[in-house]
């Protein structure tokens, strides 16, 4: 077995490993599993609606996922993708309603800003790293709290003490009519093309240009990166703001996609910290981000079918992800199994 | 309002909302003093919030006022059992610690609302019939000044926080164990060479802060929101870390921090009612805990440096 086969091995014994435990945890817990994951299936993929909607449920998660994994190819934690989401959430809103202009202008400016907002929060704490030294993980977690907190604030001022801004106008709205028959009026929204577009971005970035080599180099190794000429500190704050723009974009799409306003939240949205799975499970490549904003938002939609078509909570689902996601975490215990399988199969 | 009766009724709330801070946040500290980072005590005082309503709800009939303390204790064992996942998987198999603590988070909140759902058969649990209860101290209550701040409205938790707060020192600055404990966490090679077990040092650390977060978890429900549902815990476990951090990682450093944040979240909760506090808006409380942890770790309220090892899994023979 070469490592590439391994490495694809890993996230697919882990999502079965998930899927086998969840499944224990329905029986243990009285319910019937077969109904379960049945049920499941047909919330993802029942119906055009269905179908519909798990696509739209995706496009966020590639959004988070690609933030956290581009930071992770920098070799940085960006934990704070719920914080820069919220805060891209809230700009998005504001630009949709609060200008009057052309949909060829106005719906670009509504993304830009969105972006131009995660970036900033997440250059925040790339500064603080690269200047002060904070740990990123910390300063992040901090900086989501802050975020949550500042965006519900500026939310009860601007909606006068209401609780969600005005509707955005139709000129910065991602909704499509056309994709909603399509999908027997879903809430599908071309905010997908805007995502697939970003995992392009990244592929870009990271393959084809100079300044992604040295993001990577730093990456890999940053006392070599640092010998070799390249600038630790300018590449880390940009890493940072790259994949705060991404998470940033995320929030847009909820916006001026799904609920095309802001609204205050009593707590984090998940969307963040299910991005880390996502970024894991794809191994922090533009493709597997793909591959695993496509796993887990399926999941995280499918579910909601679950209570009503099998009585089971919809909470079991969140469980399998957890699981899933310590599995690939302990990959290297996997890796060990794996290889201890080849050696006896050489022996024989 | 006079100034004096704002200070009585700031300064017993805030030991009030910092009471689960501390418990949990000197969890954090027994955990990262031995080199594990743990993300996951957001998700370990929600399993400790669940159990500790879950027991009060069925058994207060049994234990009567003495409920709160079985269903901590409760909590307590569920809650260090729970951080075996992120013992496991970060000390045993190596897994990145944020991950696995991020994992945990999650693990915590899916299990514990699932679990709600199968046995109330609805998202929230009723409200408790025995809370967690102030009382006054006799004699000590009558004290001029310290009596009305202190020992007035005084929860038997808050004590108990103190008192852990404190044994927390003891044990991890003056005992073999302590000294190990933070060895294992600055330099697990040179403790390896001195006969110290790493991985066994991690586990005890671990889940000791399991437990602790188990317990703030416990003592949060069961004092300030008396019933339990998936925004029970939102946040505290997050600031917990904080408040280590701002505590720079030393027990009573995240005392005197957590008692910060609570007066911090004393006066954006009733701060509406105070003079001069009327005027701030909400919000500027309610970000400064974690303003201010970001200013302490870049080193403009005196250098927070976390144990040099943390964050890394111990591989024998590794340099």
């Amino acid at each position: 077995m070469s490592n590439r086969v391994i490495n694809i091995l890993v996230p697919i014994i882990s999502i079965i490993i998930g899927l086998i435990v969840g499944a224990i945890v329905m029986i243990v817990s009285g319910y019937d599993p077969v109904q379960g994951y049945s049920a499941l299936w047909t919330g993802i993929f029942g119906d055009s609606y269905s179908i519909g909607n798990t696509i739209r449920q995706i496009t966020p998660y590639l959004l988070a996922g690609l933030a956290v994994a581009f930071a992770f190819r920098t070799g940085l934690f960006n934990i704070g993708v719920e914080g820069q989401l919220i805060l891209g959430w809230l700009a998005a809103a504001w630009v949709g309603y609060a200008f009057d202009l052309p949909k060829i202008i106005h719906l670009p400016l509504a993304l830009l800003a969105a972006a131009a907002a995660g970036a900033f929060w997440a250059f925040i704490a790339g500064f603080l790293k690269a200047k002060f030294k904070v740990h990123e993980v910390i300063a992040t977690i901090m900086l989501n709290y802050t975020a949550l907190y500042i965006a519900n604030a500026v939310i009860k001022k601007l909606s006068d003490g209401g609780f969600k801004t005005e509707r955005v106008h139709e000129s910065a709205s991602l909704r499509s009519p056309f994709l909603r028959e399509l999908t027997d009026n879903s809430s599908l929204h071309y905010g997908i093309i805007v995502a697939l577009l970003m995992v392009m971005v990244m592929w870009f970035i990271l393959e084809k240009t100079t300044r992604g080599y040295e993001l990577k180099a730093v990456g890999f190794n940053k006392h070599a990166a640092d010998y070799a000429g390249m600038s630790v500190n300018k590449n880390i704050i940009l890493a940072m703001t790259i994949s705060g723009m991404f998470a940033g974009l995320g929030g847009a799409m909820e916006a001026l996609g799904t609920f095309q306003n802001a609204s205050i939240k009593p707590g984090f949205t998940g969307i963040g910290f299910d991005g880390i799975a996502v970024a894991l499970l794809g191994a922090n490549t533009p493709l597997g981000v793909v591959f695993g904003a496509s796993l887990f938002g399926s999941l995280k939609y499918g579910a909601l079918n679950m209570p009503n078509a099998a009585g089971i909570p919809e909470e079991i689902v969140s469980i399998i992800i957890a699981l899933i996601i310590f599995c690939v975490a302990s990959g290297y215990i996997i890796r060990v199994a794996l290889q201890k399988l080849r050696k006896k199969k050489e022996g024989q | 309002m006079s100034f004096l009766e704002m200070l009585y009724f700031i300064i017993p709330s805030a030991i009030f909302f910092a009471t689960p801070l501390i418990f949990t946040a000197i969890g954090g500290v027994f955990s990262e003093r031995s080199g594990v980072v743990n993300i996951g005590l957001e998700g370990l005082m929600v399993v400790g919030a669940f159990v500790g309503i879950y027991v009060n709800l069925e058994f207060a009939s049994t234990f009567g006022a003495a409920t709160i303390w079985v269903a901590m204790l409760a909590a307590v064992i569920a809650g260090g059992i729970f951080s075996l996942f992120h013992a496991v998987a970060s000390i045993s198999f190596r897994a990145d610690q944020t991950v696995s603590g991020v994992a945990i988070n999650l693990l915590g909140l899916a299990v514990t609302v699932f679990l709600v759902k199968m046995i109330y058969g609805k998202g929230q649990t009723d409200m408790i019939t025995q809370p967690i209860t102030r009382f006054a101290i006799p004699y000590l209550k009558d004290i001029p000044f310290f009596g009305p701040l202190l020992f007035r409205d005084v929860y038997s938790t808050s004590i108990l926080a103190f008192a852990v707060a404190i044994g927390a020192w003891f044990i991890i600055y003056k005992t073999p164990f302590g000294l190990r404990l933070r060895a294992v966490g600055e330099h697990p090679m040179a403790a390896d060479t001195m006969g110290v077990n790493v991985n066994r040092m991690r586990y005890i650390a671990v889940v000791i802060s399991g437990a602790l977060g188990g317990l703030g978890g416990a003592v949060y429900a069961q004092s300030i929101t008396s019933d339990f549902s998936h925004a029970t815990i939102a946040g505290q476990g997050f600031m917990a870390i904080a408040a280590m951090i701002f505590g720079k990682w030393h027990p009573i450093g995240a005392l005197g921090a957590a008692l910060f944040f609570g007066v911090a979240q004393t006066l954006s909760v009733a701060g509406s009612t105070i003079p001069y506090v009327q005027d701030i808006p909400a919000v500027y409380l309610q970000i400064l805990p974690y303003v201010l942890t970001i200013l302490a770790l870049a080193g403009f309220i005196g250098k927070a440096n976390a144990p040099k090892a943390s964050g890394q899994p111990y591989i024998k023979g590794k340099r």
